[in-house]
């Protein structure tokens, strides 16, 4: 069974801090670490492999320093790694995105693709099923839980008030949630296998078959039109010296001037 | 010279990271207070192979150094001194000299194991007349046939209720002095090799530290470590390896005191105010934190020496006592900087005043570390 599981990069939203006089997002020395998503996903590929003997590659799509993130997929166990960076990739939207991811997989032999939902710093959760799309394979989102049974996939997808159980045959890709698994740590053997003994295989714009328009930001629909910090709420009311039952009342009119209720 | 990390050295960071936020942090308060050696801890450290680092992969170790080995220390001792020194104990003084001074069957026999973590490690040298006056040794070992006979005890052994391996001190010519001491790996098994009384100490609670008891252990032949009579000098260089696997633990030991003391700071309210925005505390904890940076670069200059087979002995034990009282010193003011609440259990700047205390003391005081360096000068 092949297995490609698709990480991205993202800045570790945990460790952000805020200035504390400007009230904007203080980015530098903010750590960059496998999406959350993502990593479940990989854990995921990496329990197929414990039990069938899977073949697990990652792949990502980024600048030269995302090759730090697969480098800790590979100290997970992972057993292959591909950085696909360009500069006519840079800039992307998802669709952008997905559509350059599926130019590089169309070349690839694999049973199964696994991307984590969404990415905690874009939050869109659409790179995997327009890669999907692209591909021209079923997908399942949402995935929570899976098992193998020959040549399909038995998936427990989630929905916000129950589940589906869902049988996909393969080739597929599904999206995983972080809720799935806890991943396993990196191996110190594999870190140094990681950095010593393998390769990390390179995509580059000249090995797709794609045009510069199409992909990167050029070939990207959406644009931003504004990036903007949001504006700090104003300081609460304390309200003191309220019985239960007059805060009850309280909170019962606050919420119906908000129409919250 | 280069004060970077490395890639690979990042990630080693990392794992060691989240391997004692995730493992060692949630447990450390409860195995110091139930004086319980972290055995849960010791499986997940093989598990993720860091219970062999500085080893070839040939004798089951990870291929990696020293420095790799010594960072791990410092990053579990952030959070538990105990898990520290079980690890400081076994791969500096146990696995170490089996791989710097034993044979290929010793490396093969014993080794391989340890450094794989199926079996964990000690090393028995003081006894209760011979701390630092080492030449002291009361233990004998006596050639019978094919095997010794040892006889005797040592007392404060760290890992010894935990340990399948031990490295053991005996005189085999009490005549020669120093030059009578032999080394010997003693398994737990042995017929008459006994632990003894676990000490009940003021710190690292969980590290299990015993006595032990051999009455007529017959050891086989092959089990000597070098020749005979060269046991106080493997000892003696086992433990300038050690010393920078302790410095590593007081390190730890003290930037984690300094990383709980700025967060306790920082929500403490006093005077309408957070306490960090008093000065006294600004210059206290600036003041802590260029100590334990600069004891940070003895330490890891001590361990790159050794990496690179450049003398080490003056720098491991400049490191181990700078970092050692760095230790006591930054723990000290971490718990004042806590007030009333940093003499109550309920927050671990306490148990880290506690476990930094024993640094300045085991694996050669302060007074022997300057000792040493006072005679590398003069």
């Amino acid at each position: 069974m092949k297995i490609i599981v698709c990480i991205k990069q993202v800045p570790d939203t945990t460790e952000v801090r805020l200035n504390p006089e400007t009230g904007t997002l203080i980015r530098e020395g903010v750590p960059s670490i496998i999406n959350p998503d993502d990593k479940c996903g990989l854990e995921a590929a990496l329990v197929l492999k414990d039990k069938y003997d899977a073949q697990v590659t990652v792949l990502t799509m980024g600048p030269t320093q995302a090759d730090f993130a697969l480098k800790e997929a590979l100290a997970m166990g992972a057993d292959e790694a591909i950085l696909m960076t360009d500069r006519a990739f840079a800039g992307a939207d998802t669709w952008s995105t997905s559509l350059t991811l599926a130019k590089a997989l169309e070349k690839m032999d694999f049973d199964l693709i696994i991307a984590g939902r969404q990415a905690i710093d874009g939050d869109t959760a659409q790179v995997g099923p327009e890669l999907a799309e692209h591909l021209k394979i079923p997908h399942v989102s949402y995935v929570e839980a899976l098992e193998k049974d020959e040549n399909s996939l038995i998936l427990k997808r989630r929905f916000e008030d129950g589940y589906h159980k869902v049988k996909v045959k393969t080739p597929c890709l599904i999206t995983t949630l972080s809720e799935m698994n806890r991943p396993r740590y990196m191996k110190v053997g594999l870190i140094y296998d990681a950095h010593r003994e393998k390769e990390i295989k390179k995509i580059t714009f000249d090995d797709l078959d794609i045009r510069k328009e199409e992909i990167g930001l050029k070939g990207s629909p959406t644009k931003v039109k504004k990036s903007f910090t949001k504006g700090a709420k104003t300081a609460g009311k304390l309200y003191k010296d309220l019985d239960e039952k007059e805060a009850a009342k309280l909170i019962v009119e606050k919420l119906k001037e908000k129409f919250i209720i | 010279m280069n004060y970077n990390l490395t890639e690979e050295q990042k990630l080693l960071k990392k794992l060691y990271k989240e391997f004692t936020v995730n493992e060692v942090e949630p447990i450390a308060g409860e195995i110091d207070e139930e004086e319980r050696f972290p055995v849960e801890t010791v499986e997940k450290m093989k598990n993720n192979g860091m219970l062999g680092i500085p080893f070839p992969k040939k004798y089951g170790g990870q291929g990696g150094d020293i420095l790799a080995y010594i960072m791990l220390v410092e990053e579990l001792s952030k959070a538990c001194g105990t898990t520290g020194v079980v690890l400081s104990a076994h791969t500096s003084l146990c696995c170490g000299p089996i791989y710097e001074f034993g044979t290929e069957e010793q490396k093969q026999k014993y080794l391989e194991p340890l450094a794989k973590g199926e079996k964990l490690g000690a090393f028995g040298l003081t006894e209760a007349n011979a701390g630092t006056d080492a030449a002291g040794q009361q233990t004998k070992a006596v050639l019978d046939g094919d095997h010794y006979i040892l006889n005797g005890s040592k007392i404060f052994i760290t890992n010894a209720a935990n340990a399948d391996v031990f490295i053991v001190l005996a005189m085999t010519d009490k005549s020669k002095g120093t030059r009578g001491i032999s080394a010997f790996i003693v398994e737990k098994e042995y017929e008459g090799f006994t632990i003894g009384k676990k000490e009940l100490k003021m710190g690292i609670k969980g590290s299990a530290t015993c006595e032990l008891i051999f009455e007529n252990v017959k050891v086989p032949k092959e089990n000597l470590i070098g020749k005979e009579g060269k046991g106080f000098s493997i000892a003696m260089k086992t433990l300038d390896g050690g010393r920078i696997g302790i410095a590593a633990q007081a390190l730890g030991l003290a930037q984690g005191a300094i990383d709980e003391t700025v967060k306790y700071v920082k929500e403490r309210k006093q005077f309408g105010r957070s306490i960090s925005k008093f000065q006294n505390t600004q210059f206290q904890l600036a003041d802590m934190q260029t100590k334990v940076d600069a004891a940070r670069l003895l330490v890891y200059r001590a361990a790159f020496n050794k990496d690179n087979r450049i003398p080490y002995s003056n720098e491991a034990a400049m490191a181990k006592l700078f970092a050692s009282e760095t230790a006591m010193e930054v723990t000290n003011k971490a718990v004042q900087l806590h007030g009333g609440y940093g003499y109550t259990r309920e927050y671990p700047v306490e148990r880290m005043m506690r476990d930094a205390k024993i640094t300045e003391i085991y694996e050669g005081t302060s007074e022997v570390m300057k000792m040493v360096v006072s005679a590398n000068m003069l």
